[in-house]
């Protein structure tokens, strides 16, 4: 369960690394398109977008159908909680630590302030 | 390409986070003194270990600190969990420039990161960046799963038990 929400993450922050993919989002939330509107809005080639659209697929951001011999691609139902939980998480750690690490400074400041280090 | 996933801005110096690309992990924060100083409370181990281990991370702490600052020295950190059993970070210092930067490696498994630390002058006070970059995507994600990623689950984990003791 665990390993599987990491699993997840991994899948998700790597589908969202790419500017491509992270405007192919853009464009999905103003309503469904086919791989070719795609493929023709960010001038690519039809395997390329394919590829794209797999991987935003895989990481649930994305859901396809075939009717007829056309792919329509429209937004998933994942929404982004479990990425900003993570995240949250870091900026947490990091902002504690350096928290901290600001009232040594501050000590070491004002003994450096008396004169007497340095 | 880079993804700029978290900052706070405020009268205060905050800390700026962001994953860049899919090995890299930047954190940034400004400091209110010269970097003489802030490196001063980075390489000597007893005031490292003042603040390494934030006290909001319950459960662990940091149980010895050995630093030994200067290019082509090792580092190892060993922290309890509350067991006799502690868990081990060491490594090398790939370059030291007092009051500039410190690289290290995290040489615990086969895919530890590379660390560098910048401290840069900002007319007295420092801008620190803390940057990570590890060989693999996989490796940033396992990496984090065993630090920061496991808080949440952490904090969960303490919430459900003191929910039940209600």
């Amino acid at each position: 369960m665990v390993q599987h929400a990491h699993a997840s993450l991994d899948l998700s922050f790597s589908a969202l690394s790419d500017a491509t993919r992270r405007g192919i989002i853009d464009r999905l939330g103003q309503g469904q398109a086919s791989i070719t509107v795609l493929a023709d809005r960010f001038g690519m080639t039809l395997t390329g977008m394919k590829k794209h659209v797999q991987v935003l697929e895989q990481a649930g951001f994305v859901v396809t159908q075939k009717v007829g011999r056309v792919r329509t691609c429209r937004l998933g139902q994942r929404g982004l909680e479990a990425e900003a939980a993570w995240i949250e998480a870091h900026r947490k750690l990091f902002e504690d630590r350096f928290d901290a690490l600001d009232e040594i400074i501050s000590e070491l400041k004002e003994e450096a302030g008396h004169g007497s280090a340095g | 390409m880079d993804q700029p996933v978290s900052s706070r801005d405020g009268a205060q110096n905050r800390t700026s986070i962001e994953r860049k690309g899919d090995r890299e992990l930047l954190v940034t924060r400004t400091f209110d003194a010269p970097p003489s100083i802030v490196f001063k409370a980075w390489s000597q181990a007893e005031l490292f270990r003042r603040w390494w281990m934030p006290k909001s991370v319950t459960g662990v702490s940091l149980v010895s600190c050995e630093l030994d600052v200067r290019t082509g020295g090792k580092y190892r950190l060993e922290f309890g969990t509350g067991g006799p059993e502690t868990m081990s970070f060491y490594g090398k210092y790939l370059e030291v420039v007092p009051n500039e930067r410190i690289v290290w490696t995290n040489d615990e498994g086969e895919e530890g990161a590379i660390t560098t630390v910048t401290f840069e002058d900002q007319g007295g006070k420092t801008l620190l960046t803390f940057h990570e970059a590890y060989p693999s995507e996989q490796a940033l994600a396992e990496a984090l799963q065993g630090s920061a990623a496991g808080l949440p689950e952490q904090m969960d984990q303490l919430d459900e038990l003191l929910s039940s003791l209600d």
